[in-house]
Formats: C-alpha cells, sequence, structure tokens
C-alpha cells in the first residue's frame, strides 16, 4: 500500500514538471492594462498612441483587413472627431473595383491587408495568442490574468534576445515572448515616434500602447459588452434573490409539516 | 401520463369540452405541469431544467446567427468578425451561443453522473436513460460541427482530425470519409454540409428531449433515495410527492437564475476564457497548429481515443489476432466510441437491486473515483501525447472501462447495501425533523441529502 502511494507521488510530481516544461514555452510580463477586469475600459489616449506606433512601424508590413477605418471614431475607442478619421482615411489609397482604379480612402474603407507576405493580419492578433495557461495546463493564471494576447504582443516586442540565426537563406532573430526565433526583427528600438501628447516614446511604453490598440482592433465591442454582463448580473443578482424568497414562501408550509410530524413521532414514522 | 394517481383535468365548461373531445391538449400540459414528483429531490435535479433552457437558447441565438453567417470557406471566417462587429448586439449573440455550448455540457456531464449515482437509468427507467445518451451524442455531434462554423484554424484541424477517425475504419473508412467530407479533405463541401446539419440536429434533439421526458413521466421521476412513490392509492402518492407546479418550478427557476448569473459573468467578462485562442487565425490548410485540441468538453474521450496507442500490449494482441485488420488507430476510435456504450448499457451492467448509491457503501467510493477519473482525463486530453501523459491516459482510461465492466457488475453480488428508507415521505420528514430552527420555521430547501 505505502509502495503504491510513493509510486503514484513520484509520478504525480514527474507529470506536474513535464506539464510545466511543457507550458513555459515563451517568458510573457504581465502588464497592468486599464481594460482588464470586469470595469476595466480601453484608455483612448492609449488607443491614440497605439494608433500612431501601429501606424508609422508595423503598417509597414501588417494589416488590419477586418477593421474599417470609421471604427477610429467610435466611442470606447480611439474616438477620432469625424474630420480627424476622413484626414487618416485620405493618407491611404484603395483599389475600388467599380471604377477600377485606386482612389483615396475613405472612412468606410477597410486597413490595408499585410503587405508583407508572411507578416500575419494584426486585426485578430491579440485574441489570437495566449499568456500562461499554467499551472499545469489548467489554465487557472488565466482566470486572474486574463488570456494574455496583449501581454504577449507587449513582451514580443520587447523580448529580444539579441541573438541571430540564418535559416534557408531568411535571418530569424531570438525572442524570449515568441519562445525561439521568428522572422520579424526587432521593430521597435524607442523613440520611434513622436508621441503628440509629449508621453516618453520608450520602446515598453510603445509596446503596451500598440498592444493595447491592437487588443481594441481585434475586440471593438468590448465595453459594450461587459456593460451588458454587469446589467445581467445585477439584474440576475435581484431576480435569483426575489425567487429565492418566493420558493422558500412556497415551501415553508411543507416543511414545518415534516418538521412537526417528525417531533410528534419521535424521529419515527407514522404507523402506516 | 404517470402512473402514480392523481387528480385529472375536468374540463369543465362548454368551450372546454369542446376542445378537450377533439384535441386533449389542456389535459395534457396539466398532466405535464402537474405531475406528482417526490418531495425530497435533492440539487441535482435541476439540471434537467437547465439543460432544457441551453436547447431553446442556442436554437434562438443560432437562428439570429444563421441570418448573417456565411458559410462559404472564402467568406465564413470575415463573416463570423462582421458579427462581432457590425450586427447590433452581434457580439453578444455570437458569445452567448460559443459559451451557451458549455454551459450545456457542464449541465449534461452534472447530469449524467446525477444519474449514475442515484441509479436513474436502472429498472424501469432504461428507455429514459438510452434516449438520454442518444441527446447527448447528438450533442457533441451538433457542437463538433458547429465549433468548425468560424472557420478558424481549430476548426479546420480539429474537423480533420475528428473525420480522420472515420477513415480509419477497416475497408470503408477511406470512402466513408471522403463521404463524408463530400471531397478528399475538410473543404468547402465539408463547411456546407456541417452547416445544414448543424441547423437540423437541433431539432432532432428537441424531439428526443420529448420522448425522454415523456419516458421518464411514465415511469416517475427517480429521487435521492431510489425508493418509488407508493402508488397504492392516491392518499398514499400525495404523500410522498408535490405536485412539479408550483414547488419544483419555483426551486429550478431559482436555480438557474444562479446557474444564469454565473455565466453571464463568463460571457459578460471572460467569453474567450473557454476558446482556443487559435480558432481566431482564419483556416489554412498549410499550416498545422502545433497542438490540435478539441473543446473542453470532448477532452475525456479524446483522452481515451489517444490512449491506446501501439505500444499498449492489449492493442498489440488484438491486432495480431484481428490479422492487422484492428490497428492502434481503428482500437483507439472503438475505444472512444466504447466508452460511451459501456455508459448507456449500465442499466444491464449494474447488478445491484439497490438503486440509489446513498445506501450502497462500497459503489460511494468507486463512484467518486470514476468523477475523478473523469476529470483527469480531461485534464489529460488536453495535454501532449508524450512523456508521462499516455501512461495517465492509458490507467485513466482503463478505469473508465473497469468501472462499468468489472465493478458494477461485481458490486452488486458483494456489496452489502444499508437498510434504505422506507419511503419517500418518510426520507423528507426525517431530513427537516432533523435540520436546525430558523427564523421562519423551516430551512430553505436546502438538498435532501
Ligand atoms: C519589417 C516588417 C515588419 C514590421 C515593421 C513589423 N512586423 Fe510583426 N511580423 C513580421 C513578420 C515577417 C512576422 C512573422 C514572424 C514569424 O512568424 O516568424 C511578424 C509577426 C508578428 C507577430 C506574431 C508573432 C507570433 O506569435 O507568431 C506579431 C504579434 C507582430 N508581428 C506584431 C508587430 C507589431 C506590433 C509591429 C509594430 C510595432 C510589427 N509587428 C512590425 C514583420 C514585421
Amino acid at each position: 500500500m505505502i509502495t503504491t502511494l510513493k509510486r503514484a507521488a513520484v509520478v504525480l510530481a514527474f507529470s506536474a514538471s513535464a506539464a510545466l516544461a511543457a507550458g513555459g514555452a515563451g517568458h510573457i510580463e504581465d502588464v497592468d492594462f486599464s481594460f482588464e477586469g470586469p470595469f476595466g475600459t480601453y484608455d483612448q489616449n492609449q488607443l491614440q498612441r497605439g494608433l500612431q506606433v501601429y501606424t508609422e512601424v508595423c503598417s509597414a508590413c501588417h494589416g488590419l483587413k477586418f477593421l474599417p477605418y470609421r471604427a477610429l471614431g467610435y466611442e470606447g475607442g480611439p474616438h477620432l472627431p469625424e474630420e480627424q478619421v476622413r484626414a487618416y482615411a485620405a493618407q491611404f489609397e484603395v483599389f475600388d473595383p467599380e471604377i477600377d482604379d485606386w482612389r483615396s480612402a475613405t472612412p468606410t474603407d477597410y486597413f490595408a491587408e499585410s503587405g508583407v507576405e508572411n507578416a500575419p493580419d494584426l486585426t485578430l492578433m491579440a485574441k489570437a495568442r495566449a499568456g500562461f495557461h499554467g499551472p499545469y495546463g489548467t489554465g487557472i493564471s488565466q482566470l486572474f490574468n486574463g488570456i494574455g494576447g496583449p501581454e504577449y504582443i507587449a513582451s514580443l516586442l520587447t523580448g529580444y534576445t539579441g541573438s541571430e540565426r540564418e535559416e534557408a537563406g531568411a535571418v530569424l532573430y531570438g525572442n524570449d515572448a515568441f519562445g525561439g526565433y521568428l522572422s520579424m526583427g526587432p521593430p521597435l528600438w524607442g523613440d520611434d515616434v513622436e508621441y503628440a501628447d509629449g508621453t516618453p516614446a520608450t520602446i515598453e511604453q510603445q509596446s503596451e500602447d500598440v498592444a493595447a490598440f491592437l487588443m481594441w482592433a481585434a475586440e471593438p465591442k468590448m465595453m459594450a459588452r461587459k456593460q451588458a454582463g454587469l446589467t445581467a448580473v445585477i439584474f440576475l443578482t435581484v431576480l435569483s434573490v426575489l425567487l429565492y424568497l418566493t420558493n422558500k414562501r412556497i415551501w415553508a408550509p411543507v416543511k414545518r409539516e415534516a418538521k412537526e410530524a417528525y417531533k410528534k413521532n419521535n424521529g419515527k414514522m407514522p404507523a402506516e | 401520463m404517470s402512473g402514480i394517481p392523481h387528480d385529472h383535468y375536468e374540463p369543465k365548461t362548454g368551450a372546454e369540452k369542446w376542445l378537450h373531445s377533439r384535441l386533449p391538449i389542456v389535459g395534457l400540459l396539466y398532466n405535464t405541469i402537474m405531475i406528482p414528483t417526490p418531495k425530497n429531490l435533492n440539487w441535482m435535479w435541476i439540471w434537467g431544467i437547465v439543460l432544457t433552457f441551453c436547447l431553446v437558447l442556442q436554437i434562438v441565438t443560432g437562428i439570429v446567427l444563421v441570418m448573417h453567417y456565411t458559410p462559404d470557406t472564402a467568406l465564413a471566417f470575415a463573416s463570423v468578425e462582421h458579427i462581432m462587429r457590425d450586427v447590433n448586439g452581434g457580439h453578444m449573440l455570437r458569445y452567448l451561443h460559443q459559451n451557451g455550448a458549455s454551459l450545456f455540457f457542464v449541465a449534461v456531464y452534472l447530469h449524467i453522473f446525477r444519474g449514475l449515482f442515484y441509479g436513474s437509468y436502472k429498472e424501469p427507467r432504461e428507455i429514459t436513460w438510452i434516449i438520454g445518451m442518444l441527446i447527448y451524442i447528438l450533442m457533441m455531434a451538433t457542437a463538433f460541427m458547429g465549433y468548425v462554423l468560424p472557420w478558424g484554424q481549430m476548426s479546420f484541424w480539429g474537423a480533420t482530425v475528428i473525420t480522420g477517425l472515420f477513415g480509419a475504419i477497416p475497408f470503408v473508412g477511406d470512402s466513408l470519409q471522403t463521404w463524408l467530407l463530400g471531397g478528399p479533405a475538410v473543404d468547402n463541401a465539408t463547411l456546407t454540409r456541417f452547416f445544414s446539419l448543424h441547423y437540423l440536429l437541433p431539432f432532432v434533439i428537441a424531439a428526443l428531449v420529448a420522448v425522454h421526458i415523456w419516458a421518464f413521466h411514465t415511469t416517475g421521476n427517480n429521487n435521492p433515495t431510489g425508493v418509488e412513490v407508493r402508488r397504492t392509492s392516491k392518499a398514499d402518492a400525495e404523500k410522498d410527492t408535490l405536485p412539479f407546479w408550483p414547488y419544483f418550478v419555483m426551486k429550478d427557476l431559482f436555480a438557474l437564475a444562479v446557474i444564469l448569473l454565473v455565466f453571464f459573468a463568463i460571457v459578460g467578462f471572460m467569453p474567450n476564457y473557454l476558446g482556443h485562442p487559435d480558432n481566431y487565425i482564419e483556416a489554412n490548410p498549410l499550416v498545422t497548429p502545433a497542438h490540435i485540441v478539441p473543446e473542453w468538453y470532448f477532452l475525456p474521450f479524446y483522452a481515451i481515443l489517444r490512449a491506446f496507442d501501439t505500444e499498449v500490449w492489449l492493442v498489440q494482441i488484438v491486432h495480431w489476432l484481428s490479422f492487422g485488420i484492428i490497428d492502434a488507430k481503428f482500437f483507439g476510435v472503438l475505444a472512444m466510441f466504447g466508452a460511451i456504450v459501456v455508459m448507456a448499457l449500465a442499466p444491464w451492467l449494474d447488478t445491484s437491486s439497490v438503486r440509489s448509491g446513498r445506501y450502497r457503501p462500497m459503489f460511494k467510493i468507486w463512484f467518486w473515483l470514476l468523477c475523478v477519473d473523469f476529470m483527469i482525463l480531461m485534464w489529460v486530453g488536453a495535454m501532449p501525447a508524450e512523456g508521462i501523459y499516455p501512461y495517465i491516459a492509458l490507467a485513466a482510461s482503463t478505469y473508465w472501462f473497469a468501472y462499468f465492466l468489472v465493478i458494477l457488475p461485481l458490486l452488486g453480488v458483494i456489496e452489502k447495501p444499508l437498510p434504505q428508507a422506507e419511503t419517500i415521505e418518510q426520507d423528507f420528514i426525517e431530513h427537516y425533523g432533523k435540520a436546525k430552527d430558523t427564523a421562519s420555521g423551516g430551512t430553505v430547501a436546502t438538498p435532501a441529502e
């Protein structure tokens, strides 16, 4: 018996460490984003800064094909004034099949697709990546820290180790968050953009800003969703209390009867 | 409807009589809603209502989602994003539908394990149990096909892996798989037929649910004692039961409200927690994800599927005895379906004459082990098939089969059951008689267990 237990303990301990090894591919910093938690909201200024980083750096290679320019004006998002949205869109050219020619973009057009073949589209990137799914593959940490997509992006951008490798003619760059080598060279070095609001454009600041912006791009309805969730939770709490009281009231006579029957018969059943 | 003596609907006015002699629908509804229900049902008897609610929720949200979804490999992923971004309330509908599937499976697993503990599958409720198992299998088929529709990476690769199982069937496998997919690989033809069936099957489930309810309304509910309601007279039956309305309707609605509270918190605050990030990447037949993991509710059976690899001596023996027809892959498929079949056969594998696990001291231990086993299978199903995991999966799978094929039949012979409650009334009186006094003179509907 004892030996079986010991063996079981060894098996458990071993499986635990194996799980840890499997789950610990890349190192992801936990970032306190403003939109975390049930009451968290996007920080409008941060989204605008993130948009700037995206526009001036990432868009050289990446696309945001599911995001229309008009979304930049939405409340809860970067919330740019209408004329700024129009001006932002007008910087870009889109191909219009109706006139069979290129024209300048309007707010109803979508952001361009990725211009570099193997650079993935970033619209949903913040939901397509995750942070630490531990401990032991249970995902409990994500319950408290969130799924970790934006954290992953921020860590990726700051996680370059500096080592490079060549594979089949292409240069690969070592990255701690990626947990290996990827073909995107470090896109940010610090002071890549000049923020209009005077925020120092450190590499960490830019990474977090663009990560927040990409989270918004992936989930523009997050705030509406949380609000609906909160309303539902409040409504259902009240409903639960009312139903609890109703249920209690309905059952009270039946239970009282049972109690009395029990007392009367001293715990024994009335004879049939 | 029920065999328990009770009041029946009597048409009184002329109009009622007119209708009743032509279509006794009011009587049917009356008998259904007023069905005598054992007084002592505990909180594990609420899952039926939760499941019914889930079915309605999925059908209603699903029908609206279909209005905006496009079943075409080139457009499906974008149309889901269109729902998430542009359709009024679309993101809520989509998240409700997506997480509704999880709620559905939480409820069905608790419902099934409730039945396993209290012996609800036993004579005379075998038909109810079998219909329930059919519903469960159809639920899995529906959920699987639904998961393919957003056309993300996991949709595509999950479909590829799971339909590949049919390809493992000897002789006919390849043709069968091609026929299922509508082509040599998962593609547009697969998407459109899955879409069609995903829309159809919930209505088949709804019909089976009606039969399920019909069956247990005929036998009467089981209850935590497993002792049957007395049918000797209406007066006796009334001592053991209360009408479904209002007693159990209110209790169930209260439970449903609490469960929905949790459900809406998940949908509102962490709707992607149970999903897989890879499904936010559009399907790409050229890029295989590092780990192909099915949704959590398939994991226990997925673990059983993978547990029987070529290393297992049983697999090797069967391979040799069958002249190579049953290889490891096919063995895994058989094991996975077999795991559900043995569960469906529980009414005939359980030899004990005592229905409720409450009075079965040895059974209790093995039952709780089965619950732990199920959780282990779920966890190991999400782990890569390397290192120690295949051994854990194999041990846990073996226990699953041993429970149904060896332990249940043996226990009935060797176990000495405890004395059972004489009547449901007695159980009820004892439970509330012993309960501590509260201000209102009775405890709230705490479980009778
Ligand atoms: C010079 C072109 C280029 C620029 C500029 C660029 N990227 Fe990339 N990015 C790539 C390529 C190429 C890949 C694919 C890497 C791979 O999979 O090996 C990639 C991959 C990624 C990934 C996915 C990594 C993964 O987990 O697979 C993210 C996230 C990302 N980029 C974010 C950004 C952000 C944010 C910016 C702007 C700050 C940016 N990139 C700027 C080329 C670029």
